[in-house]
């Protein structure tokens, strides 16, 4: 009763392929949209935007990203966090070396050139499968993360090993560097958020989207009923790279404003952001959103009511974190594997009949 | 390819000239041979069946024709025109489609988007159009959905269109399964034991689909099936193999009579 | 002989051992995946955690005293005592076994029949568990580990390649004793799964389930003694590594460097993990030493997973693996 899509008829099938074919999921799309874009710039300050909205906005393009790969395509990648850097290097390279041209170009171009790495090291998932490639990508983020710790040329051999993002501005505005507003960066942030998940929605409900989950579920009968494994698994890999490259690129020139390759982009954030699909849903936007929010939220709850509230030391509470991380993943996985977007969906089933069992 | 060469069915119907020809045939795993030497064809608009006992090699037979298993020895002519060793995906885009024997659906989609994979080897639009949903892609879309709707009104299964495959019960999965191979409107379509763990109602079911389809849309059809009887009343032609050679072929009054066959597998009393 | 042989032949050596410690930790993934098919991505933090324990055991640590502290205001850290290694190492034997039978209990009783890669991200949940309560109960900082090994470099081994090529080689003695242990212990499992009754209900396991339940085979024992062999390897690899580095989070990473000696040797076989760790030992050090200094160093964090990555885009099934074949 409170939720109903009764009386909802598709008269076309344009209508029925549509994202939110029921009405009322439509306008709450509209009205999460409108929230994001227009009453929440004007409620920020400093403390919500560096600790809630920019890693949530920013982990949520990473998660959508592997979400394609292996919620979507099946391919289990531990090189996140190796393919996050090559995204920020890359605008880091690009910023510097041409810093009359917009952030929005360099961190599009960061993108595709995380794709195309992305591209080379999902060559092996031609002839490997399952765990074999899940371990095959920690050559990625191995070899990525030393890469850019020991190639001085990729942190314009400055003394610290760190690479800075300089101030750059977008209509005027700064967007990176030391003097941004926070208004600014979100919405910045968000948008590119915005259009990642509509790219995605669309790619994943369209002929592409079909051949990855036709190969994500049985490969060889997908090949056998005319998907090319080859484009299907590289197109993935392509794709998935290109926004895990833009958040990557996010994270240090606006987020974080200054990175150490091994400290930000190690192994435990290929973990982080193969969590958040896990515990958010395999095989779905929202649930990407909803793991990165999951997971943005958690230390920032964990830290308030432990170090705040209780006046715990911060490291005993990282270690709870590390503990609670690692149980839910496994609750998850014994319990709901689809992750809090069935669960959702299972609330609105529930919802719809309400008041009635069946 | 030769239209004048067909023959008229016993019920009358006419089947056209060869679509599929094997030419001497054989097929090796390591020194197994599975497939010896075989040689058979499939025309135009016949429901041609393979038959045999356990471990024959049908479905290896079935897996050459579908160009899933390259045979060391022997030529494969489809639609008049010599088949160079294709990879399986080649081999759909031209125009085969096949069921299995164990089902082979993609459990994690609908029962729509499982008919719709049917079309993939149709659909061409480009990276940007599918991004943003339009143009192209999204009338793509569109088209081809209205192609997988016939094919699900035809086979009677629009009530479970938007189920997940994975919540089907194992009749319904054989019947989605024969959905996706019709959807991309195939010129030959290979069903591996399509009525194998069906009960007789099932049964019923499935044949007078398989009969429509071959009457409907003039589909060509090749088959494995272990009943019997089903065989008999659905062939027009009937391959029999055993040990891996073939030793019967015909119609199926013919095959029936054969005493090779008899001997071999209709003669032996298994149970 | 050119100077710069010898010093690769003292590299060779060097990289021999690393690599007999390699199939060790292998040889505890084999176990795991052979009995129930299961990726065991928590082999390095196991390892942690066991060298943790230990060194916890040994001081007289009290177990999670920052969380006391922190919830009831006390001061406690230790409880004051030193005990032998011999206890100790007891001590953190008796911990990996209850350790194993909760896993089995709380984890994989739940996950049977799921696919292999479910199993895996399962286990990257328990390494994770795993981490945060190795740091919970002993804390997070650097650890000294010494059980009593001997250490230092083998002056006879010195002395004798002197006399030879007019060089010393530099070879720990440590790595030999890591030698010797490593080699008897491989030695003994291989023994122990081929000869033993539970080593052949073991295999039975590992080839099928269903049928190795169906003649009397207890699933959940052979489930259980395997998590704990993996765990007694992970105590020996996290002393050998622990003595030579301290104990701290890097141990887990160097332990998971068996990961790329598995695809390399092939997950099912146990030769294939002794050769593949030999191959990744000698490999990354040689490396390192020939090309290392020209592209900037530190080649080993990477070496293997790529020359793994390389051979498995040519041989899919590893070295010693089975050929897969694939059917519909």
């Amino acid at each position: 009763m409170f939720y109903r899509e009764a009386g909802d008829f598709s008269t076309t099938y344009r209508e029925d392929s549509q994202t939110f074919p029921i009405k009322f999921d439509r306008y709450r799309y509209y009205a999460v949209l409108l929230i994001a874009f227009a009453i929440i710039p004007f409620l920020l300050n400093d403390y919500w935007v560096n600790a809630i909205f920019l890693p949530f906005l920013i982990y949520s393009i990473a998660a959508i990203g592997l979400n394609i790969l292996t919620g979507y395509c099946g391919q289990v990648s531990l090189g996140t966090g190796g393919f996050m850097a090559v995204g920020a290097y890359a605008t880091y390279k690009l910023m510097t070396a041409f810093p009359e041209v917009s952030m929005v170009v360099h961190i599009l171009l960061a993108g595709g050139i995380t794709a195309f790495v992305g591209v080379l090291f999902g060559l092996p998932s031609l002839r490997i499968k399952g765990f074999y490639l899940a371990v095959a990508t920690l050559a990625a983020q191995f070899f990525l993360v030393w890469l850019f710790n020991r190639v001085p040329w990729f942190y314009n051999y400055s003394a610290s090993g760190q690479i800075n993002s300089p101030e750059r501005t977008l209509f005027g505005i700064p967007i990176t560097g030391a003097n941004t507003e926070p208004w600014a960066v979100y919405l910045f942030c968000l948008v590119f958020v915005t259009l990642s998940a509509i790219i995605a929605r669309n790619l994943t409900r369209g002929a592409m989207g079909r051949k990855w989950m036709a190969i994500r579920d049985m490969d060889i009968a997908a090949e056998i009923i005319g998907v090319n494994p080859l484009t299907a698994k590289l197109s993935a890999f392509a794709i998935s790279s290109f926004f895990v490259g833009v958040s990557g690129a996010l994270f240090f020139s606006v987020y974080l404003g200054a990175v150490e390759v091994g400290e930000v982009f190690g192994i435990n954030k290929s973990f982080l952001v193969l969590f958040m699909i896990i515990i958010g849903g395999l095989g779905s936007i929202f649930g990407s959103f909803a793991g990165a929010a999951f997971l943005v939220l958690l230390p920032v709850l964990l830290k308030n009511v432990l170090v705040t509230g209780l006046g715990w030391p911060t490291d005993l509470a990282a270690h709870l974190e590390f503990m609670i991380v690692g149980f839910l993943i496994i609750v998850f996985l014994i319990v709901e594997p689809h992750g809090i977007a069935q669960l959702w969906r299972v609330a609105k089933e529930k919802l719809r009949l309400w008041p009635f069992p069946h | 390819m030769n239209t004048d060469d067909g023959y008229i069915t016993e019920d009358g119907r006419k089947i056209g000239g060869v679509v599929m020809e094997m030419k001497n045939i054989t097929l090796r795993f390591g020194g197994v041979t599975a497939i010896k030497d075989i040689t058979f064809d499939i025309r135009e608009g016949e429901i041609r069946a393979i038959i045999g006992p356990n471990g024959a090699g049908k479905s290896s037979m079935l897996n050459v024709v579908s160009g899933f298993y390259v045979p060391q020895e022997g030529e494969v002519f489809f639609r008049g025109e010599k088949r160079p060793p294709l990879k399986p995906f080649e081999v759909a885009r031209q125009g085969i489609a096949r069921t299995f024997q164990n089902i082979a659906l993609f459990e994690g989609m609908s029962v729509l988007d499982n008919v719709m994979t049917g079309r993939l080897t149709q659909m061409n639009s480009g990276f940007i159009s599918q991004a943003l949903w339009r143009g192209k892609a999204e009338r793509e879309e569109i088209e081809n959905r209205e192609i997988c709707e016939r094919v699900i009104d035809f086979l009677e299964i629009q009530s479970i269109r938007k189920t997940p495959v994975s919540r089907l019960p194992y009749g319904l999965k054989k019947r989605v399964e024969l959905a996706r191979a019709l959807a991309s409107e195939p010129k030959l379509l290979l069903l591996d034991e399509p009525m194998a763990g069906m009960n007789v109602e099932e049964k019923e079911d499935m044949s007078r689909f398989i009969l429509d389809v071959n009457d409907e849309f003039g589909t060509t059809i090749a088959l494995i099936e272990h009943d019997m009887g089903v065989v008999m009343d659905l062939s027009d032609r009937v391959v029999v193999m055993d040990y891996g050679k073939k030793i019967g072929d015909g119609t199926p009054s013919e095959v029936r009579n054969n005493q090779a066959v008899i001997d071999a597998y209709l003669g032996v009393s298994h149970d | 002989m050119p100077d710069q042989l010898i010093y690769a032949m003292e590299v060779f050596f060097n990289g021999l051992m690393a690599g007999v410690l390699y199939a060790l930790v292998a040889l505890g993934f084999v176990l795991i995946y052979k009995a129930s098919g299961i990726f065991n991505y928590a082999q390095g933090v196991m390892a942690l955690f066991a060298a943790m324990t230990l060194v916890g055991v040994m001081e007289g640590q009290v177990p999670f005293a920052h969380l006391i502290n922190a919830v009831l205001g006390t001061k406690v850290h230790h409880f004051g005592w030193h005990l032998p290694a011999f206890v100790g190492i007891i001590t953190t034997v008796i911990v990996m076994v209850i350790l194993a039978w909760l896993v089995q209990r709380i984890i994989f009783k739940h996950l049977v029949g799921q696919e292999p890669i479910i199993l895996f991200m399962a286990t990257i949940g328990l390494a994770y568990f795993m981490e945060g309560l190795g740091d919970m109960m002993w804390g997070s900082e650097i650890k000294k580990l010494d059980v009593g090994l001997p250490q230092g470099i083998n002056l006879w081994i010195d002395e004798t390649t002197y006399n030879i090529f007019d060089y010393g080689f530099f070879i720990d003695n440590l790595d030999i004793v890591a030698t010797i242990i490593a080699v008897t212990l491989v030695a003994s499992l291989v023994i122990f799964a081929q000869y033993t009754k539970e080593g052949r209900a073991m295999r039975a396991v590992a080839d099928d389930h269903q049928a190795a339940l169906s003649v009397g085979v207890s699933l959940n024992f052979i489930w259980i003694m395997v998590w704990s062999v993996a765990g007694f390897v992970a105590l020996v690899a996290g002393i050998m590594w622990g003595t030579k580095s301290g104990v701290q989070f890097s141990l887990s990473l160097i332990a998971l460097k068996a990961l790329p000696v598995l695809m390399l040797g092939g997950f099912t076989s146990i030769p294939g993990a002794i050769v593949g760790g030999l191959i990744i030992g000698v490999g990354e050090k040689l490396f390192e030493f020939l090309i290392g200094p020209l592209i900037g160093g530190a080649t080993e964090n990477w070496f293997a997973y790529v020359l793994a990555l390389l051979l498995l885009v040519f041989r899919p099934q590893g070295l010693f693996g089975e050929k897969i074949i694939e059917r519909v």
